[in-house]
């Protein structure tokens, strides 16, 4: 592809859940290899329980003992596993409804292969052998041939040591981002040390940095436009608050943070204001870029002596 | 209630992989096709309302850069659902029922090339007891197919059927991006096969909405909205029948869909195997058109698939090629969620 630009770019969390009261002694009762589920208001057996009824809505508390065996209600083979996944290994995604529950929960069996997974075929849990209170503490179902348990699930008080109130899953997804031609035009300028905006075709305004379209009048923008280096400053903040990002770790406070509207440019762009002391910069500010070493960026802007813009020349980019 | 119609429909050509288009580059000469279809200027417009997911691109708040492509200004009313377009359709809706607004502009987009779409429709999914396990889209869809293959509704050999009549329809259909003699292939997660599968593309579409004769003004033969009704199901795979769909019967009884028999229905089923559950829940025969724009399985942009659906099916009653059609959009893992609209051409009830 001629001239757009790609890179790789991860996003990354940790989600962080608090539990409710049943998923709560549920998640903990797998740490302690102890199945729970909930009884629904017909009487069902729901696992994985739930706080509130699927049918009426509302709220339920009481649990049941369940044995660790139980039916493949349906099932998929899987023969590539993906990263994230529980096995490494191809393996059968499977609804098992568990000896004594009404309901199926979704989990991964350890098969041979899909010649050796059959709906009806009845299973077993395989615990993991570090267990943290997740539904990872199940490792998979292993087929293990036995009759159902006919017996009616056990009360269960959902009383454990140190329970469980929260879990943490981390989430990575990895994508290749392209900006697009107008992004991949700016940045490409960069490199020559130059701003390069693009113009509306019917308003005639330039925008920096250019999205590729004029928000004003949704069109696409295709002509570019040079604009700066030189700017004015439009407004400014002062920041008290020292930068927490490693990047930025050398910036001293208090510092200023500008709108600078670079000449020729129609939209002021931000940056930070450097080489004046910070309680000295103002609207009308003339500045002009001092370029990071190495890198396609501008680290901040400095006064370039000339004297403040007049308000009249900026107003409308305030 | 006001008589709201369909009046106009674009949609860009779906394709694998849009590397040099940023979204509103995808998006914009959709607008400016479904704008100019009407003459309406943006501002003419009285509700902008769109559907799409930061997730597919990894792109956060892609869709206030989409609005970029409206031109909001002076400023414009407008709102967001992080749903397919089909929940912003219901949105604009609602909001010309209210009497607010006469016109509205709904678009969607998706661009799920820069991501690995299976692996990020796992982050919809419920985080306590389903997210940690990463189920894919596929894996929750072939435990489906299974079901019902278990239940005798459907087989392998039945499911390559619908995928092949999907794509041959597909062939008269511009816009489409996988079309006419497609091997089943191998299985992908058994038991579905890649052609059972959806392509997997970037795409956007838009639609107008009108009321009354508003809506007459804008179009030679407005695609009137009899009914819409969107249901959800229990979220948990384990709880629901997956071989029934009571969430799409309900909608589309409230929508006025048994009423009358349709002639055309465009059905929102990514899978082979849910066009099977969806027939059976909505009751569709072998006299109704099923997918003439060849469906999902043909183009399948998340986030604009669903609209995609009500615009196909608005475009065969302008097109006087439809009376009374019945268009349906889905969310959620295995058809949690289903929108069912009734739309209609003027002389299939004078």
């Amino acid at each position: 592809m001629p001239d757009v630009l790609s890179a790789p770019l991860v996003v990354e969390f940790p989600f962080t859940r608090s539990l409710g009261p049943v998923q709560s002694a549920f998640l903990t009762g797998l740490r302690e290899r102890t199945v729970l589920g909930v009884r629904a208001d017909d009487g069902t057996v729901l696992v994985p329980p739930v706080e509130y009824d699927p049918v009426t809505a509302n709220e339920l508390g009481d649990l049941v003992e369940l044995a660790p065996t139980g039916t493949v209600t349906t099932w998929a083979w899987n023969p590539s596993p993906r990263r994230d996944q529980p096995l490494d290994t191809p393996f059968a995604w499977v609804l098992v409804r568990l000896d004594g529950a009404g309901t199926a929960l979704l989990h991964v069996l350890d098969a041979p292969g899909p010649e050796a997974v059959r709906t009806g075929m009845r299973v077993r849990i395989r615990w993991a052998a570090t267990r943290t209170g997740a539904i990872t503490d199940i490792a998979c179902f292993e087929p293990y041939e036995s009759e159902p348990d006919q017996a009616e699930p056990a009360p269960h008080t959902g009383e454990f040591a140190d329970p469980v109130t929260g879990i943490v899953v981390p989430a990575r997804l990895d994508y290749v981002h392209t900006p697009g031609r107008a992004q991949s035009a700016y940045i490409k300028a960069l490199e020559e040390r130059r701003t390069v905006g693009e113009r509306c075709p019917s308003c005639r305004k330039v925008y920096v940095p250019p999205r590729g379209a004029c928000p004003t009048c949704g069109v696409a923008t295709a002509e570019q436009v040079e604009v700066g280096p030189r700017g004015t400053v439009t407004t400014f903040c002062i920041v008290n608050i020292k930068a927490a990002h490693t990047a930025n770790l050398d910036i001293e406070v208090p510092y200023v943070y500008a709108h600078i509207a670079l000449d020729g440019a129609d939209l002021a762009l931000h940056g930070r204001i450097a080489g004046i002391p910070y309680d000295q910069v103002r609207m009308g500010l003339r500045v002009e870029p001092v370029w990071s070493e190495g890198a396609r960026h501008v680290d901040h802007y400095r006064p370039t002596g000339e004297p403040d813009a007049d308000y009249d020349t900026y107003k409308e980019l305030v | 209630m006001r008589d709201v119609a369909i009046v106009a429909f674009a949609q860009s050509a779906h394709r694998r992989r849009t590397d040099e288009l940023s979204e509103v580059d995808l998006l914009m000469p959709v607008l400016h096709e479904v704008l100019g279809a009407t003459g309406l200027k943006a501002n003419e417009i009285g509700f902008t309302c769109s559907g799409s997911a930061d997730y597919l691109a990894g792109r956060a708040f892609s869709f206030t850069m989409a609005l970029d492509g409206v031109g909001a200004h002076p400023p414009i009313s407008e709102s967001h659902v992080e749903m397919d377009g089909a929940w912003a359709l219901y949105e604009a809706w609602v909001k010309i029922q209210t009497g607010e607004a006469d016109t509205a502009l709904v678009y969607s987009y998706g661009k799920s090339s820069p991501g690995r779409v299976r692996d990020v429709l796992t982050r919809q999914l419920d985080p306590y007891y389903l997210a940690p396990l990463w189920p894919d889209s596929v894996a929750l869809a072939a435990l489906q197919a299974q079901a019902l293959i278990d239940a005798g509704d459907t087989d392998e050999g039945a499911l390559a059927e619908i995928g092949a009549r999907n794509r041959t329809a597909a062939v008269d259909n511009p816009y489409a991006q996988l079309t006419g003699d497609v091997p089943a292939g191998d299985h992908l997660v058994h038991p579905l096969r890649t052609g059972d599968c959806p392509p997997i593309g970037d795409g956007a579409a838009a639609v107008i909405l009108a009321a009354g004769d508003a809506a007459r003004a804008l179009c030679e033969r407005p695609a009137w909205i009899r009914g819409i009704d969107h249901r959800i199901e229990a979220h948990s795979l384990g709880v629901r029948d997956l071989t029934d769909s009571p969430s799409a019967r309900l909608a589309a009884e409230r929508a006025g869909a048994f009423d009358r028999p349709v002639d055309t229905a465009e059905l929102h089923a990514p899978f082979t195997s849910q066009e099977v559950v969806l027939r059976k829940a909505l009751g569709l025969g072998d006299e109704v058109r099923v997918n003439p724009s060849g469906g999902s399985l043909a183009a399948n942009p998340i986030m604009a698939a669903g609209l995609i659906r009500l615009g196909e099916a608005a475009a065969r009653i302008h097109r006087g090629e439809s009376d009374r059609a019945l268009a349906h959009a889905t969310s959620g893992p295995c058809l949690q969620q289903n929108l069912v609209a009734v739309l209609e051409g003027e002389s299939a009830h004078a």
